[in-house]
């Protein structure tokens, strides 16, 4: 038997769905039993859940005070305390499992599989590197635990109709507190979450100020869409840093993908070649953006966007 | 007065197409362009930014790699870092096994601060600087985007997938740069001279006493599932006509 640990994520009292994504991605090994653990101040809605989440076999509740906020170097010695009945500990490859799951790991002395984007088998996965241009098949040794996260863009979130049973536990862990949370400062847009949503529109640098990025805004609003950005985008000060998405900022898989005046660098392009459907607005025809395309415009952003609107009504 | 420790990893440029060896044994690396990662010239202007504010006396860039890394370490000493050091090792680590020599090289230069790229534009691992402050048992603060040291802290702002947020930290601790930390300055022909002249220390892997056996093996690999070639439209109605046929707008 496989005993999966899936460490959940959340915030302002939700779950990330990236959490059902790393169930989803549990479940495809056979055999496998898996349990989610819920750690916060207060775990009681969250747990809950979890709970519902298909497929999960138990959901842990760990209540600190010293989990009100996800640091690593705080949640790292708890999971490892957990860790020891499990074969595989999972994480999603968002900033919060990035963070966290090495430091896991190196406390358990094994390496760490980054970006599962399938599984063969319960120690053989596939994963990216170099920017998505290349996809290789990974063993991991049988007799070591398995850390890992999981690319969520890979993975559809497991459905809410389980009803698992929650369990309190104590972990016996010491609590560094060389580690302060300060603040988070976090764009409230209102806006579907970039990395769930079905529709994305992204501007790039060809936009040029922040001020004329609002019609990449205004778009989106149209299409209820999030707004995503090209690096340049954010470098220039035009969209704020949690928009990037690409190799370094976030890879996401939405039904439509829109990008609006950018070239198609290698690192964008490896954060939405999960997308069903790429339109590409560019003026230049020549731009990289078009080779991955599913429907190309040339012409100019500022002429064709204003007529795309009114023609959405 | 304290030293920074900067780690620099000698990568495939981030210009190039990487393409995979049509028998899938790896990727074509031959007469390919290799820099200093980009993550790590930013953690390496960072580590020069806060010694010119007086806040370090000395900068150490480490990498570990082929003997060829020496052109990446003369490059950030060329930057203005004070030495370097070179794990001389033909094979590539893992992360864990990197954090293990990181840890070695902690323990004979004592630095305040330890700064690494967030990941490698090679692997995409994303994994040292964290594996290496668990080990080291000490604090990290990831993909920062803003530092502020003060006194025997550091208060770090980081990209986070929900904006930013800042943690503080006490020193000694290990940091990790994202993007938006500073923009790494261009080297000028007279420095490249003087790095010549500046000390470039050479250790043997074998002799760190670090377990740096590979824990994955990696049984193939293959080129990216390409995409369906598209179709080019010729203006908005025929754009908006085959967004709907495809009932992806209404
Ligand atoms: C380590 C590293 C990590 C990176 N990570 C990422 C990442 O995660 N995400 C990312 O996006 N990038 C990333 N990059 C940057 C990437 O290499 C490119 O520099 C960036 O994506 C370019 O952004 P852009 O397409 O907006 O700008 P440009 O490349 O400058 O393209 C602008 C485009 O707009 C078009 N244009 C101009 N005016 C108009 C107009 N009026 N109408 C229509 N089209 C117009 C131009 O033809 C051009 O194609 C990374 C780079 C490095 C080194
Ligand atoms: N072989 C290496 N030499 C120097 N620095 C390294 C090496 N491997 C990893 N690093 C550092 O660790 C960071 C993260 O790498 P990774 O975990 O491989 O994505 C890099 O940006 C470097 O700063």
């Amino acid at each position: 038997m496989t005993h999966i640990l899936v460490i959940a994520e959340h915030a302002g009292g939700k779950l990330n769905p990236a959490t059902a994504k790393c169930v989803t991605c549990a479940s495809q090994i056979s055999d496998a039993t898996v349990d989610v653990a819920v750690f916060a101040a207060q775990a009681d809605a969250l747990a809950a859940e979890a709970a519902q989440i298909a497929g999960v076999n138990r959901v842990l509740k760990i209540e600190d005070a010293a989990n009100a906020e996800p640091l690593a170097a705080l949640l790292a010695p708890q999971v490892v305390s957990l860790a020891q009945k499990y074969s595989h500990v999972f994480g999603p490859s968002t900033t919060f499992g990035k963070d966290l799951m090495p430091r896991v790991a190196a406390l358990l002395g094994v390496g760490q599989l980054s970006d599962i984007m399938a599984v063969e088998a319960s120690h053989r996965f596939r994963r990216p590197i170099y920017a998505g241009n290349a996809i290789i098949t990974v063993e991991a040794p049988a007799d070591r635990k398995v850390v890992a996260t999981v690319r969520t863009a890979s993975f559809q979130a497991a459905g809410g109709a389980g009803s698992a049973p929650i369990e309190a536990v104590d972990v016996t862990a010491e609590l560094p507190s060389h580690t302060r949370f300060i603040s988070r400062s976090a764009a409230a847009t209102g806006r579907p979450d970039l990395q769930t949503a079905a529709r994305v529109v992204s501007g790039g640098r060809a936009l040029g100020s922040a001020e004329n990025f609002k019609v990449i805004y205004s778009l989106a609003d149209k299409l209820g869409a999030p707004v995503g950005a090209s690096r340049a985008a954010v470098d220039a000060g035009y969209a704020a840093n949690d928009l990037q998405v690409g190799q370094t900022g976030k890879i996401i898989s939405p039904e439509l993908y829109i990008a609006v005046g950018i070239s198609g660098a290698i690192q964008h392009l490896t954060g939405i070649k999960d997308a069903r459907t790429i339109v590409a607005i560019n003026k230049d025809a020549e731009a990289p953006i078009f080779e991955v395309a599913d429907i190309g415009l040339v012409g100019d952003l500022f002429a064709i966007l204003p007529e795309l609107e009114k023609a959405l009504g | 007065m304290s030293k920074i420790l900067v780690g620099l990893k000698r990568v495939v440029d981030y210009n190039v197409r990487v393409r995979v060896k049509p028998d899938g044994s790896g990727v074509v690396t031959e007469g390919v362009k290799m820099s200093i990662n980009p993550f790590d010239e930013i953690a390496l202007e960072e580590a020069l930014r806060i010694k010119e504010k007086g806040g370090a006396s000395e900068v150490i860039v480490a990498s570990i790699g082929p003997a060829e890394t020496q052109q990446q370490l003369r490059t950030g000493l060329a930057m203005g870092a004070d030495r370097a050091i070179l794990v001389q090792s033909e094979q590539a680590l893992e992360p864990l096994s990197a954090a293990r020599v990181f840890l070695k090289l902690i323990e004979k230069e004592s630095p305040q601060i330890v700064l690494l790229g967030k990941q490698g534009i090679d692997d995409d691992n994303n994994q040292t600087g964290q594996m290496l402050a668990a080990l080291w048992n000490r604090p990290q603060a990831t993909f920062a985007s803003k530092i502020e040291l003060d006194g025997t802290l550091a208060r770090v702002t980081r990209e986070v997938d929900a904006g930013l947020e800042t943690i503080e930290v006490d020193l000694p601790a290990v940091l990790t740069t994202d993007l938006r930390l500073n923009e790494p300055r261009y080297v000028k022909l007279p420095e490249i001279m003087k790095a010549k002249k500046k000390p470039l220390e050479t250790l043997a892997l074998g002799d760190l006493g670090v377990d740096v056996a590979a824990q994955f093996k990696t049984l193939n690999y293959a080129p990216p599932p390409s995409r369906q070639k598209g179709i080019m439209v010729k203006d908005v109605p025929e754009l908006l006509a085959t967004l709907k046929q495809k009932g992806l707008v209404q």
